[in-house]
């Protein structure tokens, strides 16, 4: 959990209080905290003289606003075809067994959060990950490893 | 048919005098522009293949001062990587399709609605935006461009949903008529224009449309940029003249052994190896927005369907039944069979439904989930089955 204080007016006055102003204010929540609370949500609601239900409704449509606890990094391992061919399997039970958690958890500390997600544009060098908003690709277990660790601090 | 061969292409990367292009668009008139463009015969390369002169020439005989142009970057079918590394390469080239879009068609506001996975390439995007907009005040023009970032929603890259999801809501295709050309983003007679539609369109003004009407064939004009990944030694990103065969296309970039090759992404076509020399890629034959995945005789096509089944069964918007329920059920179908719990003829049910799908689905997704359903199960039903 994170506290709302401020946050939500700021973006308000950055972004503006209009329908349109939402997807920026979410995303821009996200790219901080990495997950929607119910408070920022009712908050964001609230600027925007919307209801909550609306502000759920449209967060939850989209993959990347998720509204569950997500840690301070979320990694997304590509599951598309390309990758799978190319060893998306091995970067997965490799970043299980360092991180100690399965596709889907969070690490107690809230560092890591290990996700699945469908191609993400980089084919010719699977297979790829996410890091936040940073691609990893032509990874091997090796290789996973070494940038995870960069993470870990 | 005349047979192009396999030629390539140096036409969207190629570093030009921006300014002039520009100038020399800003000294056209707005038909003039168009009529290029008609000349041309481009048509979008963001997969459905619709004339981009005509979309232009619809949009521009709408009367509302309020227009906009939309670049689609939300780049989502699986296997399609080109336009990331246009935008990366050649931005301003971008920016400057857009607004000779904007001159055509008398907008004077553009947005770039650019997929959640690519915001690392933001900060250098802001910084080509930037200088490009200084560029255009210098010699007093009066359009500027917005990014809008899309949050991991293949469905937002169809056109609809696109403009629903700027708008902040959910990205849920709206119904057709009325088009974009008349009611799109905001409700504002809209072109929507893949980012590699722009760059032509700027190449056919730089180049004259008769040079670029020189490539490709009847059907489909002009060369595209490929993205080509899976069993190949030279995975990568090719700009190709159009009208090649899937043979020739194999013979450059396939490893030797290449029994199929997915043409069009997950919403594309499956080519089996005794098709390749038949099928061209192209309107004519398999269209294709770019994504050309090869597969070697090691590859399950069994799991090649799963996977992009389940890929459409978690995509899906969920607004229609036949698509919502029928991903489900083709998914659960294909499981079935293999596990041996439904029979092999029970593939032909699931065929049937694909079908249905095309006809009942609301939107280019749920109408083309069949076309690889069918594609595979067709030409590859031993391996559905055992
Ligand atoms: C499910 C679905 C996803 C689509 N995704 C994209 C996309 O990522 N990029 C794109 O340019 N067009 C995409 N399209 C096609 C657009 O709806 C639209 O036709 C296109 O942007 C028009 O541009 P063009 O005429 O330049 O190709 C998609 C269509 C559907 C049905
Ligand atoms: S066809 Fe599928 S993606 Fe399109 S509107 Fe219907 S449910 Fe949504
Ligand atoms: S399949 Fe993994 S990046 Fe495209």
């Amino acid at each position: 959990m994170y506290q709302t204080g401020n946050m939500v007016k700021e973006l308000a006055e950055k972004h503006g209080r209009k329908r349109e102003s939402l997807m920026p204010i979410l995303q821009e929540i996200v790219r901080k905290h990495n997950y929607l609370t119910d408070d920022v949500m009712v908050a964001v609601a609230t600027e925007l003289d919307i209801s909550a239900a609306e502000v759920y409704g449209t967060a939850s449509f989209y993959t990347f606003l998720d509204t569950q606890e997500r840690g301070k990094n979320v990694i997304r391992v590509c599951k598309t075809i390309t990758c799978s061919m190319k060893g998306k399997n091995d970067i997965v039970s490799t970043l299980e067994d360092i991180l100690k958690i399965k596709v889907g958890e969070t690490t107690p500390d809230k560092m890591f959060t290990l996700l699945e997600t469908n191609c993400i544009g980089w084919c010719h060098k699977a297979p790829a990950i996410l890091i936040n908003d940073m691609p990893y690709t032509d990874l091997t277990p090796e290789t996973v490893i070494d940038v995870v660790k960069g993470y870990m601090r | 048919m005349k047979n192009k061969g396999l030629t390539k292409v140096d036409l969207i990367f190629e570093s030009i005098d921006i300014m002039k292009v520009m100038k020399k668009a800003f000294e056209m008139t707005s038909d003039e522009i168009i009529q290029q463009i008609l000349e041309s015969g481009l048509k979008g390369r963001g997969g459905a293949g619709f004339p981009t002169g005509l979309k232009w020439k619809y949009t521009a005989a709408e009367k509302d001062p309020e227009k906009y142009i939309v670049c689609n970057a939300d780049e989502g079918e699986p296997g399609t990587f080109k336009d990331r590394e246009i935008l990366d390469k050649v931005a301003s080239k971008v920016y400057a399709g857009m607004t000779i879009a904007g001159k055509a068609m008398g907008a004077r506001k553009g947005f770039i609605y650019l997929r959640g996975e690519y915001r690392f390439l933001l900060p250098q995007l802001f910084v080509e935006l930037h200088k490009f907009h200084k560029l255009i005040n210098e010699i007093g023009y009066d359009f500027s461009i917005e990014y809008r970032m899309g949050s991991g929603a293949y469905i937002c890259g169809e056109e609809s949903a696109l403009f629903e999801s700027i708008e902040g809501f959910r990205g849920e295709p709206r119904n057709k008529p009325p088009y974009p050309t008349v009611s799109g983003l905001f409700s504002k007679p809209t072109s929507i224009n893949n980012v590699e539609t722009l760059v032509t369109a700027v190449m056919i003004i730089e180049k004259g449309a008769n040079e670029y009407f020189k490539l490709g064939t009847k059907d489909s004009r002009g060369s595209k940029v490929f993205s080509i990944s899976g069993d190949t030694p030279i995975p990568g990103i090719f700009e190709l003249e159009l009208g090649m065969t899937v043979q020739e296309f194999v013979n450059e970039f396939g490893d030797g052994d290449t029994k199929a090759v997915q043409v069009g992404g997950a919403s594309g076509f499956c080519v089996p190896r005794k098709k390749f020399g038949e099928t061209i890629i192209g309107f004519e034959g398999v269209p294709t927005g770019g994504s050309m995945k090869l597969f070697n005789s090691s590859r399950s096509m069994y799991n090649l369907l799963h996977n992009y089944l389940d890929f459409f069964a978690e995509e899906s918007c969920g607004q229609c039944t036949p698509c919502r329920v029928g991903c489900q059920q083709l998914l659960k179908g294909v499981e079935k069979v293999k596990k041996g719990e439904a029979k092999s003829t029970y593939l032909n049910e699931l065929v049937k439904l694909a079908d249905t799908m095309k006809v009942a689905s609301k939107c280019g997704l749920g109408q083309s989930v069949g076309n690889a359903f069918k594609s595979i199960v067709e030409n590859f039903r031993e391996e559905i089955i055992y």
